[in-house]
């Protein structure tokens, strides 16, 4: 044939890319191991020329680790949380947007805007709307109003109010604050109380609330790119026969466009979780590289935010054990993902 | 006879004029069972420190309402049965009276179907643009933000279009964060790494495309089964790599680490394979050498692919945050996404909001820019790719 004199040419364009791969690729993944098996491994030591035993403390130490815990339970709970709630806004969009025909595109175009977005700058605007700037904890508001009125100024509202009794005498208490935030602008709007939401104070389930909040608006426009995409694959021809058949809307929705649409609804939940498990800038971006509110540094923290923590530390045995149970999540969560739609998909 | 035909006529413009009736009684108490639903929601959302008078008026508006909800209900009910009677009693003069009045039923559902259809249609539109109000909000209140005055954004009213313009806060922001040095670094980094990234990914994907050699399949098989680890498990490795190699806080540690890109070998190979291979014979038998066939036959016929190669990776080297932090976070070397969360480093709490949102704006600016021109390729390669940057 034409190509057999030049088989050595194949190398030689391969060349690059492979020992690129090499290096970057193949040799950390069996590296990863050797440094997750060698106890307490770290970059110091061995620069040293500490020698290290092989051994499993590293994973030990990694899973009796409270920090890894807390990481474990906000990058669960955030999957959990993220994953459903998106994938049904975005199926919901992708079928109303596919039985439209005026504005289609316009909003098309629309939904997918957030995909084009920097994570950590875009999470800064979103901690801009929800914080409160000049959060203070009023212990006497009427001290605090009088004191304010005979400087000459205007006393500012007290929200989440509370009567307080010491010796006796009952103080009103509660949080001022310059500006409460759009969000918190919106709740008040609508007779709600405002909430604390990201700042110094703050409880974890309103937290927890924000970080879903931008993570979903987030991840909205890739699912409804995907399931759009498959929609549009439809073949109409089981929409009109089911119309003639007298089926519902609901009807239509629950029994032809879900089962076939199947295979994109799978691979947007797998990759949903996938992407979940290793979610770690979209928290940078609300709470910093603190990760957590004024005062509670790692309170949010991710596994991922945990590997980067001990590699930034030189503990490179605690990280790759660590990466390898990461990697072990994903593997077990992907599988059982596969195991269900196998079972539910329709090819 | 003739007698029976005048009843059923009779009957029939009866049963006519019945079920239009019917139509309108059934369409409006839906209105009033509507209307009756959102006055109580957004009575209920304004409930808290209501006065007396204004809570008997709104009591009393909806039990108008509720009443009028149960009037044409009633009414509704008493058509259905007048219609059940009719048919009764058609039947009772000729047997195919049913047939006969099924003209009027259909002409009902086709009513029924087309007004069902504009109320569903309006509903959706509702839906999606308050969807598109949410989605857009943030851009819109970090331009507002970044226009105003601290003090204006201190207010506790909020406004929603500043009182007075401050472009100056770009000018702040621009050397708050020395965001021209951060532009220039991610420009560099990004050309660089994307120019090479798509020299070898060409010349790789032809490889696996055309050319014939020992293991292939294998080879390509193993490549695609990189794909499935988490990139965090080389990160360790490979900033290990680059430490003993002294590349850290240098431009080379941003750009050869992730140069191959498995996936986007796959896209281009794919592509090149639907290129047909008699292109490729009559090439050799005409003596071009494999590289001009490349460069003047596959490269032009699969552009578009690369195009959305070139814009994603990019949009990578504009996005990257975590490898850049670990690597090289030093003052000369900075990408702008660290530059960016380093000068502003608070998120909450007392921060001067305007300066920092001007910055964020600055940053998402090209973003917006490559995205408005260059939809097409970068949603192609999105729902292709399902990767992000």
């Amino acid at each position: 044939m034409v190509d057999s004199q030049h088989k050595w040419k194949a190398w030689v364009y391969l060349a690059p890319a492979l020992i690129l791969l090499l290096v970057f690729t193949v040799w950390p993944i069996i590296n990863t191991f050797h440094f997750a098996f060698l106890n307490d491994y770290s970059s110091l030591g061995s620069n040293g020329g500490e020698t290290y035993q092989f051994g499993i403390s590293n994973f030990t130490k990694v899973i009796t680790y409270r920090g890894f815990l807390t990481c474990l339970k906000n990058t669960a709970l955030l999957c959990v949380l993220t994953v459903p709630l998106s994938c049904f806004l975005a199926l919901i969009i992708a079928v109303f947007l596919n039985s439209i025909t005026k504005f289609s595109k316009l909003l098309q175009t629309i939904f997918f805007l957030p995909y084009v977005t920097n994570t950590i700058a875009i999470g800064m605007v979103f901690a801009m709307m929800f914080n409160i700037v000049g959060l203070r904890y009023q212990s006497d508001y009427g001290k605090y109003c009088q004191d304010i009125i005979n400087a000459g100024g205007t006393p500012k509202e007290l929200f989440l109010a509370q009567e307080v009794i010491r010796d006796g005498v009952t103080y009103q208490t509660g949080y001022t604050a310059d500006s409460w935030g759009i969000i918190n602008n919106f709740l008040t709007f609508l007779k709600f109380d405002p909430i604390i939401w990201i700042n110094q104070g703050s409880s974890y389930s309103a937290n927890i609330a924000v970080l879903v909040i931008y993570i979903v608006w987030n991840a909205l426009p890739f699912k409804i790119l995907i399931l759009l995409g498959g929609l549009q694959s439809v073949n109409k021809q089981y929409y009109d026969a089911a119309k003639i058949d007298g089926a519902s809307r609901l009807t239509i929705f629950g029994r032809i466009t879900v089962p076939l649409l199947s295979p994109m609804i799978a691979y947007v939940v797998i990759t949903g979780f996938i992407g979940g498990f290793k979610e770690y800038t979209s928290v940078v971006g609300i709470y910093g590289t603190s990760l957590g509110p004024t005062g509670e540094a790692g309170k949010l923290n991710t596994i991922v935010g945990y590997i980067y923590d001990a590699l930034a530390k030189a503990n490179y045995g605690v990280a790759s054990a660590a990466s390898l149970i990461l990697f072990l999540i994903i593997f077990a969560v992907t599988l059982v993902n596969l195991y269900v739609s196998n079972k539910k998909v329709h090819y | 006879m003739e007698e029976n035909k005048v009843k059923l006529s009779k009957l029939k413009e009866k049963y006519n004029k019945s079920q239009n009736l019917n139509d309108i009684f059934h369409w409006t108490y839906v209105a009033f069972l509507f209307a009756f639903v959102v006055y109580v929601l957004f009575f209920l959302l304004s409930y808290k420190n209501v006065s007396n008078t204004t809570l008997t008026i709104n009591i009393i508006l909806l039990s108008i309402i509720f009443l009028g909800f149960v009037v044409f209900f009633v009414l509704d009910l008493l058509k259905k049965k007048e219609l059940k009677q009719i048919r009764i009693d058609g039947k009772n003069i000729d047997r195919h009276f049913n047939i006969m009045i099924e003209e009027f039923e259909l002409r009902s559902i086709e009513r029924n179907s087309r007004i069902t259809k504009a109320i569903s249609q309006t509903f959706i539109y509702v839906f999606l643009v308050f969807i598109a109000i949410i989605v857009l909000f943030p851009f819109y209140w970090m331009l507002n933000s970044s226009l105003k005055s601290l003090e204006e954004y201190k207010l506790s009213t909020p406004t929603f279009w500043p009182k007075n313009i401050l472009f100056s806060n770009y000018k702040d922001a621009y050397n708050t964060a020395n965001l021209g040095t951060l532009f220039l670094n991610t420009l560099y980094v990004g050309l660089v790494s994307t120019i090479l990234s798509l020299i070898i990914t060409v010349i790789t994907a032809f490889a696996f495309a055309r050319l014939e050699f020992k293991g292939k399949n294998t080879l390509f098989a193993a490549l695609l089964a990189t794909m499935m680890i988490p990139g965090e498990l080389f990160t360790i490795t490979n900033y290990a790599t680059v430490s003993q190699l002294k590349w850290t806080g240098t431009y080379t540690v941003l750009i050869v680490p992730f140069l191959v890109s498995v996936f986007y070998i796959y896209l281009l190979r794919q592509n090149f394979l639907q290129i047909p291979n008699e292109l490729y014979l009559a090439a050799k038998v005409d003596g071009t050498s494999d590289m001009k066939y490349l460069l003047k036959v596959m490269v032009p016929l699969s552009l578009p692919t690369l195009i959305s190669i070139t814009i994603l990776k990019m949009m990578g080297a504009w996005n990257s945050y975590v490898w850049p932090n670990l690597v090289a976070n030093d003052a000369a070397h900075r990408l702008i996404t660290n530059g960016l969360r380093n000068s502003f480093t608070d998120s909450s709490g007392d921060v001067n909001y305007p300066i920092q949102m001007a910055a964020v704006a600055l940053v998402s600016l090209p973003l917006f820019l490559v995205f408005i021109f260059l939809r097409k390729y970068i949603m192609k390669g999105v729902s292709r790719s399902g990767i992000k940057g």
